[in-house]
């Protein structure tokens, strides 16, 4: 009995209310993207997608209270079990799946369907926890960071194949966990400028205006620094991969498929194409953006109310939201995200075992990385990719499977001090 | 080494959340053209045009009316059609033309309504009406057009055609819309604010496909239209349809004018054309070809010719003489021949045997003592001074500038001053034997009909007029029509001189004009011959009748038609007849003007 008293008290209730909280904002939002003036439909009609929704979030409860009720050292003892059972279902998806534009996601029976790409993640999550617990495991040697780096890889090149592009790149954020683990700095820093200047390069119209300020900054720290003929070489080599990178960058994009190169493109000029590629972002950032400081009041929006932004309960929920409830539902809704994000990375930092805290870093990394380019592509900061909102979006796997990711941590939280035991 | 990193990541998920917030104040709060934009998005406008005003004639006969035309929509996507050929058959189409349009329409698009047959008729639409029922995608769109019963004075009455967009710029209110129609010439562009009345609006929601979803906010913005307001017109239409019968074939003008209130009996621009032409689908092409035609229909003559007045500006002369005191009913002059050319009469004359005989060198002496009245010993200062002040007195006549009829375009004619002629020949280099031309209304002196006719009402008046207009009511309310044409206005000459006048006017007619004369009623008249240096002379002739009660003054030009007692004459007499007595007895008359046969 004491032992359940405790247990019980271990439990991180602050997450699982914002859990809870983010996961009703969601379902009325639901609601109102699919509410019709002209038939209204209650907001429990199962003919409708709020209605599907709950039974969702109800077979969601039950799926935590299996996960919390079952033994914490299972999750441990299955994780290559159910990651070798993931990439198996990855492998034959394409064979036994369901084609719906082009691609291959789901494998299921009748209406009952699920996406093996959302729940592999909390499979890999807990491959990589398992894989990098032991005490030998260091990220500072090649050996390790290329054990780590290829279990993210085999899912993430098997749903490039489906092809999903922007689940696959999901995957790469678990380089956030990689990165608290002590992958070397200089990674991160050498990636972050790769991306910059990706992005300056496609950003930039001609690339000659940005192989000059390549050449004007070479040309500044020769100056500035020691005149030594190494670093003069090394500096004007550095400079010319820059600059051959940035063109053959160029030459990558024309060579995408044109759906690939058109969302690329139009991140960087929505007018570009404000019927075609460029209608999604602009019609989610005019939702958006009408919502004002306050919002239109809730069921009032126009924009989302009429189909103008399409997908809007699934990948842009969050304009239903920014319309409705305007910037404050904004706020409200970015400040739950980040705590409970922070809140995540205290309770990781609180584990006194690699496995939890690893798996910790891997939920906190799938979600920052979802919450992120989710709402960033709504208001036109990122490029248009297919990604969910968690606890948000409507749909089965993905409730389903962010649940499952973040309620196994609250699992593994919860009985931490057990875990530490059982290693002591 | 790595416990920095925690705070790291914590650090990147508040910059994360602030980054996110600030772009959504930015787009949220800041810009506000977001919501302009989710506004056109997501509400139409659908404008409800009003009915324009209709116009009677003065005797309540419906000279413009709308009518209504149906446009066969269809909207692809709902459309379906079970056997074509039956289709084709009851709509009265060919199926290439069914394939064609139906496929032009879904390639414009599939949720949108194309129109599929253009321009139904009433009659059609009637066969048409209960098959509709039997095919889905299928409505129809009213609209109305301009159409007149007679075809008549369409100079007058005008045309509607689609908004420029230079007079969208010039529109400060903002009232107009592009592909708005608005009255662009005649009564239709005078009285535009009148006859279209007020549109009204209602705001519709509808989403991404264009379907209805409702009002917005149930309406409470919305507008209804207002119909635009009938008006009465001051034209006969019997007269105006006679006076465009005595006219077919010629080029020239008549108007008529009750001289007692300066309504506008009948304006007729010959040729002319029929004003249905520019109505509907065909305005484009039918505008061009009128435009492109030699004879000018669209040139409204009545108003927008100009002419030197002629002889009958003699009559001003005698007018403005005898306020002057330069002239009394017994000033004689010979009919000195070596000053001005004359025809053969007895000499001297006076006053009423000069108008009678219609004298040059009469004239041309007469003006003389009125422009030399010694006020200056410069002969030159003299004639500037005196023809200044003669000019004062002649614009009040209505003279040099337009009369401000309800009519777009009028032209006002010119009346000169000494700065004309000090352009043409210096300062203080002009005298009276350059400008002595004036004195028999030739030189650089210009008149419209329309400004010929108010002078014919200005003498049945004996004095005054009220400027010359096309509409009576507004709304069945005649204290409406513009303040201007119930203003009565002086010419600033005594009304006993006129007597004078109106007797010889009167005794012209059997001089000059016998043709004119008709039977108890009597006419007083004056020939005019407008010179004419490309060709033949203008006949010209103005009078009101009857005399002793002027019911309608009447100014009649006929182009290239020689002399004024002949073709104008009998015109304004068989006009003069039509009106006075609603039917014609001269058929001899009637038939010498229609043969047109006049030198």
């Amino acid at each position: 009995m004491r032992q359940d008293d405790l247990y019980i008290n271990k439990i991180d209730w602050i997450s699982i209310a914002i859990y809870s909280v983010l996961v009703i904002i969601g379902w009325i939002n639901i609601y109102a993207a699919v509410y019709d003036e002209q038939s209204v439909k209650s907001i429990f009609d199962f003919s409708i997608n709020s209605g599907k929704q709950l039974v969702w979030i109800g077979t969601a409860i039950l799926l935590i209270t299996v996960i919390m009720v079952a033994d914490y050292r299972l999750f441990e003892n299955l994780s290559l079990i159910l990651y070798g059972f993931f990439i198996i279902l990855l492998i034959i998806t394409p064979f036994i799946g369901k084609e719906v534009n082009g691609q291959i996601l789901s494998v299921g029976f009748g209406s009952f369907r699920i996406q093996p790409a959302e729940f592999a993640k909390f499979a890999t999550a807990l491959a990589l926890a398992r894989l990098m617990e032991r005490s030998a495991f260091d990220l500072n040697q090649i050996k390790y960071q290329l054990q780590a780096i290829g279990v993210i890889m085999v899912p993430v090149i098997l749903i490039m194949l489906q092809p999903d592009t922007g689940t696959a790149m999901v995957y790469f954020a678990f380089f956030i966990m990689l990165y608290r683990e002590g992958m070397p700095q200089w990674y991160y820093a050498f990636g972050l400028s790769f991306i910059a200047i990706t992005l300056l390069s496609l950003g930039i119209e001609n690339n000659l205006y940005l192989a000059i300020g390549v050449g004007v900054i070479i040309l500044i720290l020769i100056l500035l620094g020691k005149k030594k003929v190494s670093r003069i070489v090394s500096l004007v080599g550095i400079g010319i991969l820059i600059v051959g990178y940035s063109y053959s960058i160029d030459l990558v994009v024309s060579k995408l498929p044109e759906h690939q190169q058109n969302r690329v493109m139009v991140l960087f000029n929505p007018n570009l194409d404000p019927l075609g590629v460029g209608w999604n972002v602009t019609q989610s950032k005019i939702a958006i953006g009408s919502g004002g400081f306050f919002g239109k009041g809730y069921l009032e929006g126009t924009q989302t109310k009429f189909d103008f932004v399409p997908e809007q309960h699934t990948d842009f929920i969050f304009c239903t939201l920014g319309e409705e409830f305007g910037w404050v539902g904004s706020l409200v809704v970015i400040v739950l995200f980040c705590a409970l994000l922070i809140r995540l990375v205290i309770l990781a930092e609180r584990q006194k075992n690699r496995f939890s805290r690893i798996y910790g870093y891997c939920v906190i990394s799938i979600l920052l990385f979802h919450f992120m380019i989710n709402i960033a592509m709504t208001i036109g900061l990122f490029p248009v990719v297919g990604i969910p909102l968690p606890f948000f979006s409507y749909g089965g796997s993905s409730l389903w499977s962010f649940t499952i990711l973040l309620f196994i941590f609250i699992k593994l939280d919860s009985q931490r001090i057990q875990l530490l035991s059982r290693i002591g | 080494m790595n416990e920095q990193r925690p705070i790291t990541i914590i650090v990147v998920i508040i910059v994360i959340g602030v980054v996110l917030l600030t772009k959504l104040f930015l787009i949220q709060v800041v810009d506000d053209s977001f919501l302009k934009k989710a506004e056109s998005n997501a509400i139409q406008r659908v404008v409800d045009h009003p009915y324009r005003g209709l116009v009677y004639d003065r005797t309540g006969k419906i000279l413009v009316y709308n009518y209504p035309i149906f446009d066969l929509m269809v909207i692809p996507r709902e459309f379906q059609v079970g056997d074509t050929t039956r289709f084709c058959e009851i709509f009265k189409i060919s199926k290439e033309y069914l394939i064609d349009t139906y496929n032009a329409a879904r390639k414009y698009s599939s949720v949108k309504p194309s129109p599929l047959i253009k321009q139904i008729s009433t009659t059609d639409f009637a066969r048409i009406q209960d098959f509709l029922i039997d095919y889905p995608g299928l409505f129809v769109m009213t609209r109305s057009v301009r159409s007149y019963p007679q075809p008549s004075a369409a100079n007058a009455l005008g045309y509607i055609g689609e908004i420029s967009s230079g007079q969208l710029e010039r529109d400060s209110s903002q009232y107009y819309k592009q592909g708005d129609y608005v009255g662009l010439s005649g009564i239709e562009g005078f009285y535009e604010n009148d006859l279209r009345g007020v549109k009204g609006v209602k705001y519709k929601l509808v989403n991404v496909r264009g379907v209805d979803k409702g009002s917005f906010k149930d309406g409470e913005f919305d507008t209804a239209s207002v119909a635009g307001k009938n008006l009465v017109s001051t034209i006969d239409l019997e007269l105006q349809q006679y006076g465009e019968m005595l006219m077919a074939g010629k080029r020239g003008s008549v108007v008529a004018i009750e001289p007692k209130t300066g309504e506008v009996l009948a304006m007729i621009s010959a040729p002319t054309y029929d004003p249905n032409l520019l109505t509907g689908a065909l305005f484009g092409n039918n505008y061009m070809e009128l435009n492109r035609d030699e004879s000018k229909p669209l040139f409204n003559r009545p108003i927008m010719a100009m002419y030197p007045p002629g002889s009958i500006f003699k009559i001003v002369q005698s007018l403005v003489g005898l306020q002057m005191g330069v002239l009394t009913p017994n000033t004689t002059y010979s009919c000195n021949r070596s000053l001005v050319a004359c025809h053969n009469h007895p000499s001297p004359v006076n006053l009423f045997g000069a108008i009678r005989n219609s004298c040059n060198p009469y004239y041309h002496q007469a003006y003389r003592a009125m422009i030399n009245r010694e006020v200056s010993r410069n002969t030159f200062k003299d004639t500037e001074l005196g023809l200044n002040t003669w000019r004062e007195s002649v614009l009040k006549f209505g003279l040099g500038s337009p009369l401000g009829i309800d009519i777009k375009n009028e032209k006002g004619g010119s009346i000169p001053s000494s700065t004309v002629y000090d352009r043409k020949y210096g300062e203080g280099r002009w005298k009276y034997s350059t400008i002595y031309s004036l004195s028999i209304g030739q030189g650089e002196m210009l008149v419209t009909p329309l400004q010929m006719a108010n002078l014919a009402a200005i003498f049945a008046n004996k004095g005054y007029y009220y400027p010359p207009h096309m509409i009576k009511a507004i709304d069945g309310d005649s204290n409406k029509i513009p303040e201007e044409f119930r203003t009565r206005k002086n010419v600033g000459i005594d009304a006993h001189h006129f007597d004078l006048i109106q007797d010889a006017m009167a005794e012209a007619i059997y001089g000059t004009a016998a043709r004119a004369a008709i039977p108890d009623i009597t006419i007083a008249g004056k020939t005019g011959t407008a010179q004419n240096p490309q060709g033949e002379d203008h006949s010209v002739f103005i009078a009101f009748a009857p005399k002793e009660n002027p019911q309608i003054a009447i100014a009649v030009y006929v182009e290239n038609a020689g002399w004024g007692g002949r073709a104008a004459a009998s015109t304004a007499s068989l006009m003069i007849e039509k009106y006075i007595r609603r039917e014609v007895k001269r058929l001899d008359l009637e038939e010498y003007v229609l043969v047109g046969k006049f030198m």
